[in-house]
């Protein structure tokens, strides 16, 4: 186990520098020029662009660029500084990236945290109920409920939900985070959404499946009852599938607290990102999507090694 | 944003398609006259599904939208002009004459969601199309040689699939000054061609080593007319099922991009971009986010369910 996770941990490497080399480069080869875009539509001097393409370092090559955001190759201003060393980069006021990472990532958290348990026992209970009355009217419920959530794009339904449970019912705070834990529930709710219809249907199919299977069939011959046979056969080992999506939906997840954070104003990460990407403060946005790229990745090996917790069957080595 | 999620639902349709696709083979028997082939037989039952037939037409409606949408509003009452706005209109609700109200600058919002199908289309339409064909051409290549080349084509979808899309495409068109229809699509072809290329690969080794393959080698026909006329026909299903859902998430990621500002730029007529303009309006003036995203949910959800009429029809299994 331990050795399965320093490989793992290992194979992040080379995936980690493709990552960031490839959002570099791609920002690289685009046409546009990201120093005339700090300016939008007012009229510049050219020696001001030319100077600011020499702070950036944006005269390098792609690689040399690379070298120095990432701390590998000194820069001419502050030497040898960059990701390796913990500097993300700073905002035109001189607040460092990992300073607003430190400072809004614990609301993202409880928002990620709340969102995944809403996602997981609501889209498991769903699946379970839809697999188990199979073709009922429980079953296309939760088809059709499903096909819509997926469709309606999280910004549009966010905002629609917003408008009905916060303004005209006022079931809920309609934004902020004043008002204790309650606010934190649409927001939730919201972020779950898409990623709970991908579970619901993701548990159904598994356990129709798996419900075929030789040893359910032994299960049921001898005897058990059948709560029994589909709690402890049936879903345990439907969950795997189920389990390896909460994963990869990860950056589902951190895209949708953008999203999420934006409309109902919570002052996360995602909403950093936001205010960065609508103030034009670039050297952040690239800083906290880095960081969060890494996260990504580390959810999806923490991912990786759980499966075996779940399935006996599979070893590592 | 959805795209990543589709993932495994997407790659679990995959082994069902593998024991059709190997009946039916490359030899298009003909039984009782009629050409029985997995296609003629998915036409057949899709033309008798609904849910196929509405989406279609759900879909034909926002093409002609799009190619021409004079079509839609040469019997408005109100003004057909998108481009011509009177700040004395702003946030004006719906009426007789102004269907859907006016936005923050006094512009018609029938007209203006009227003329957003346009940019949608295209770029749902190009971005799955582009993506589509970078996943056949890799994809049946990193299959049907398999070895070094399979290897390097993998490890290289491996590194785009760690970019998630949504915070991904933040920072890239964050960066680029102008952002058009042809800026936006690159983007979203760029973070969106993987899942695609793992179905393609997959469902290629799966008819890589099947008996038609085989007979049609010891016929003597050459490895281009074996994937291209043999191994492509038989496989490519999944890409197009999984293809037709992602114009659909293209939409709808174009759509949320704009939204947060880091998509499409004014002046472009965009239904993500409306409701970015008249988001802090939308509690006072619901119409504002109603329409635009009324219309972007319809379509979104056409290419979905006609996706998952085409699944049902091209997986013979579900019969």
């Amino acid at each position: 186990m331990g050795r399965y996770a320093a490989r793992r941990l290992l194979q992040l490497v080379p995936v980690f520098f493709g990552a960031t080399f490839l959002l570099f480069a791609m920002v690289y080869v685009i046409p546009g020029d990201p120093v005339r875009a700090l300016f939008g539509e007012r009229q510049v001097s050219p020696t001001t662009l030319n100077e600011l393409r020499a702070r950036y370092n944006l005269d390098d090559p792609l690689v040399v660029q690379y070298g120095k955001y990432m701390g590998f190759v000194p820069d001419d201003e502050d030497g040898l500084s960059g990701v390796f060393q913990g500097d993300f980069g700073e905002d035109f006021r001189g607040r460092s990236v990992t300073a607003i990472v430190g400072q809004r990532f614990p609301t993202t958290l409880r928002l990620a945290i709340g969102a995944v348990m809403v996602q997981t026992i609501i889209g498991v209970l769903a699946g379970i109920l839809a697999a188990i009355r199979r073709n009922s009217f429980w079953d296309n419920l939760v088809l059709v409920s499903t096909t819509f959530i997926v469709a309606v794009p999280l910004f549009v339904s966010a905002s629609v939900a917003q408008l009905v449970f916060g303004l005209r019912l006022g079931w809920v705070p309609i934004a902020g985070l004043n008002d204790g834990l309650i606010s934190y529930a649409l927001p939730t709710v919201m972020l779950a959404s898409t990623s709970l219809a991908y579970t619901a249907r993701l548990t159904r199919t598994s356990m129709v499946e798996n419900g075929r299977a030789d040893y359910v069939r032994t299960a049921r011959a001898k005897g058990l009852q059948m709560p029994r046979v589909i709690g402890r056969h049936v879903l345990r080992n439907s969950l795997i599938p189920v389990i390896t999506f909460v994963g990869v939906d990860f950056g589902t997840l951190l895209g949708g607290a953008i999203i999420t954070e934006t409309i109902f104003n919570i002052p996360g990460i995602g909403r950093a990102v936001f205010e960065a990407v609508n103030q034009r403060e670039g050297a952040v946005v690239v800083g906290i999507v880095t960081i969060l790229v890494v996260m990504y990745m580390l959810a999806n090996l923490i991912i990786d090694l759980l499966y075996g917790v779940l399935d006996p069957r599979i070893r590592y080595e | 944003m959805v795209s990543e999620a589709n993932t495994d639902v997407a790659r679990a349709g995959t082994g069902s398609e593998a024991a059709a696709g190997a009946a039916t083979g490359g030899a298009e028997v003909g039984v009782g006259g009629r050409e029985a082939s997995l296609w003629s037989d998915a036409w057949r039952q899709l033309r008798r599904n609904p849910l196929f037939v509405i989406s279609a037409l759900i879909i034909l409606v926002f093409a002609v939208m799009a190619a021409y949408p004079q079509a839609f509003t040469w019997f408005y009452p109100g003004i057909q002009d998108p481009r011509s706005c009177s700040l004395s209109n702003t946030v004006g609700r719906p009426s007789a004459t102004a269907w859907f109200g006016f936005d923050v600058q006094g512009c018609d919002y029938y007209v203006h969601v009227i003329h957003g199908a346009r940019v949608s289309m295209i770029i749902g339409l190009a971005t799955a199309t582009v993506s589509g064909a970078i996943a056949i051409v890799l994809g049946s290549l990193a299959g049907y040689y398999g070895g070094r080349l399979d290897s390097i084509i993998s490890r290289i979808t491996d590194v785009f699939f760690a970019i998630p899309t949504i915070l991904g495409a933040i920072v890239i068109l964050n960066a680029i000054g102008t952002r058009g229809l042809f800026q936006v699509t690159l983007v979203l072809v760029a973070l969106g061609w993987m899942t695609m290329l793992r179905l393609m690969r997959s469902s290629t080794i799966e008819r890589r080593d099947a008996d038609f393959v085989d007979a049609a080698r010891a016929l003597g026909a050459n490895t281009g007319r074996i994937i291209t006329r043999h191994i492509l026909p038989n496989a490519i299903a999944p890409v197009i099922v999984y293809g037709t859902i992602f114009i659909g998430v293209a939409i709808s990621v174009e759509a949320s991009l704009s939204f947060l500002g880091a998509g499409l730029q004014l002046p472009a007529i965009s239904w993500g971009l409306m409701i970015n303009g008249s988001f802090t309006r939308i509690l006072q003036a619901p119409h504002l986010l109603l329409f635009p995203g009324l219309f972007l949910s319809v379509l979104v959800l056409a290419f979905i369910v006609l996706g998952d009429a085409l699944r049902d029809a091209l997986d013979p299994r579900l019969r």
